[in-house]
């Protein structure tokens, strides 16, 4: 039965308001008894994340920016990583951020363009330290116990028969159909990440963290992002995602600090996005200055906080997590 | 033909595939995170009323369905028959209530609706977008209830059940959203 709720009001509750400002409170105490510092980094910039499968806004510019590049846009961040890491070059040791992400064309049961993310840093932090840190801020917001760990091969393989780490695009389709997964008549045969994908949202994700939270470590090297990546047999990112509830709620990095390597990947992502019809983002930032110069080691990540709401509220969609989505922003 | 690109997927679209005309019933944005996103879509053919399921990639697109939209007067109720007529041919159209779906709750006799036409063959008919409707019964309202946003289930001429604020009585008139279901007004007779 349709709900009578014109589109001036909020979706959420106003039970749900305040348990999303209690639970804001907790962030920030959280990290404040660890000694972290609260920063603030632009949500404006000219640089941006360049990633296949992430769409930035782009803000049309005032006036030229430069002789040679008068035409760039501005961008709305899809997450404070650049900023941050900026000031991890700057000296900062442990820091932290509850921001907006903007993210086009994300919208759904689980998606709005605009989101909370709180994302942390801390140097000197190897991955386990970090996925320790995360278990620790999970159990603080949801109370559902110190989170339980998987490699991101065992989780998979035991869900699908298949070993993401070595199996070729040709093996991942085939098992793909042997299960019965509906199939994106697009998906082409040789896009091996996006058969992991297809399988991980298919069969993996739905089953994690039903009880505890689960946190998945150890991408498959292709997926790295901006993780370092640790040699094999096979190579491995230091990547790792929280997840409840069969939801993705976090995503973190043994950071990458090698500049070139960075460069290479956006190269990469580059030339899937021209593939995948997508326009390119420019490659250079302050990001790869900063890197040049030095990056201390360090192990940060990012979390979802209106999942994080959603789930405390035993919400079924994250409108009901906050004020107004974006068909009624 | 036209097509839609997946970002304008969404619950009610007529879609052709593989020549059948389908309407979209569900479409789920599903994105792990940095990953490809899914387009997890539930589709009922229009013609044997079977639901499928399709995954689309970000970026693919389908083919619209072929479909004529004329104006058709509907007549009367049969029982599970809804029969209508196209005022410019005369010709009538038989519509069992699966495929009336949800208008069945607007429906008023004389009434001049929307018919889609595959073919040649109706598919499916949507009512005005507001209908005026007389509240066959309701619980009385309670006075002094000062929440905001407070409902009442009613029960419309149509046998319909809508939700309307709890100041609304008995044989009074509403106006509803037919798109939504949704309560909009209280308008004199």
């Amino acid at each position: 039965m349709a709900v009578f709720s014109p589109d001036y009001l909020p979706t959420a509750s106003w039970d749900t308001l305040r348990l999303r400002a209690r639970l804001l409170g907790k962030v920030r105490q959280f990290f404040e008894v660890r000694g972290f510092l609260e920063v603030e980094t632009p949500i404006l910039s000219a640089d941006t994340v360049v990633d296949r499968h992430i769409e930035p806004f782009a803000v049309p510019r005032e006036t030229p920016s430069s002789a040679d590049n008068p035409t760039q846009p501005l961008w709305l961040q899809t997450s404070p990583e650049f900023g941050m890491k900026r000031l991890l070059a700057a000296g900062a040791t442990a820091i932290y951020q509850v921001t907006r992400a903007f993210r086009r064309g994300e919208q759904g049961p689980l998606h709005n363009p605009e989101f909370t993310i709180v994302e942390w840093y801390r140097v000197g932090d190897d991955m386990a330290a970090g996925v320790r840190l995360l278990s620790e801020l999970c159990e603080c917001l949801l109370g559902r116990g110190p989170a339980e760990t998987i490699p991101y091969g065992e989780a998979f393989a035991s869900r699908t028969g298949v070993d993401p780490h070595r199996a070729t695009a040709a093996e991942l389709a085939r098992r793909a159909r042997e299960l019965g997964v509906e199939i994106p008549a697009t998906l082409a045969a040789d896009d091996r990440d996006g058969w992991l994908d297809l399988l991980l949202a298919d069969r993996v994700q739905p089953s994690l963290g039903i009880g505890r939270p689960v946190i998945v470590y150890d991408f498959p090297a292709s997926q790295a992002a901006l993780a370092r990546v640790r040699p094999g047999p096979p190579p491995v990112a230091e990547r790792f995602e929280l997840y409840a509830s069969g939801i993705e709620l976090a995503n973190g990095y043994h950071e990458l600090t090698d500049p070139a390597v960075l460069r290479q990947r956006h190269q990469a992502n580059n030339a899937w996005r021209q593939r995948d019809g997508k326009r390119p983002l420019p490659e250079n930032s302050r990001l790869l200055a900063a890197m040049e110069a030095g990056l201390p080691p360090a192990t940060g990540a990012a979390l979802g906080f209106d999942r994080v709401v959603m789930l405390a509220a035993n919400a079924k969609d994250l409108r009901e997590a906050m004020a107004f989505p974006i068909d009624r922003a | 033909m036209a097509s839609y690109n997946t970002s304008e997927f969404r619950k009610g679209l007529k879609v052709q595939l593989d020549g059948d005309p389908y309407l979209m019933i569900e479409c789920n944005f599903v994105k792990p995170g940095k990953g490809q996103a899914l387009y997890k879509c539930k589709l009922r053919n229009l013609l044997r009323g079977t639901v499928i399921d399709r995954t689309y990639k970000s970026g693919d697109s389908i083919e619209a369905a072929d479909v004529e939209e004329i104006e058709a007067q509907f007549l009367y109720r049969q029982q599970d028959q809804f029969v209508f007529m196209d005022n410019k041919t005369y010709e009538q159209y038989e519509l069992s209530k699966e495929m009336v779906d949800e208008a069945w709750k607007y429906l008023k006799e004389g009434m001049i609706c929307s018919m889609t036409l595959f073919n040649g063959n109706p598919i499916s008919v949507s009512p005005p977008n507001h209908v005026v409707l007389k509240i066959e019964y309701c619980e009385p309202g309670v006075r002094g209830n000062t929440a905001t946003n407070v409902t009442k289930p009613c029960r419309m001429e149509t046998g319909a059940e809508i939700l309307c604020p709890s100041f609304v009585e008995m044989g009074e008139y509403v106006k509803v959203d037919t798109r939504t279901g949704e309560y909009i007004e209280r308008v004199k007779a």
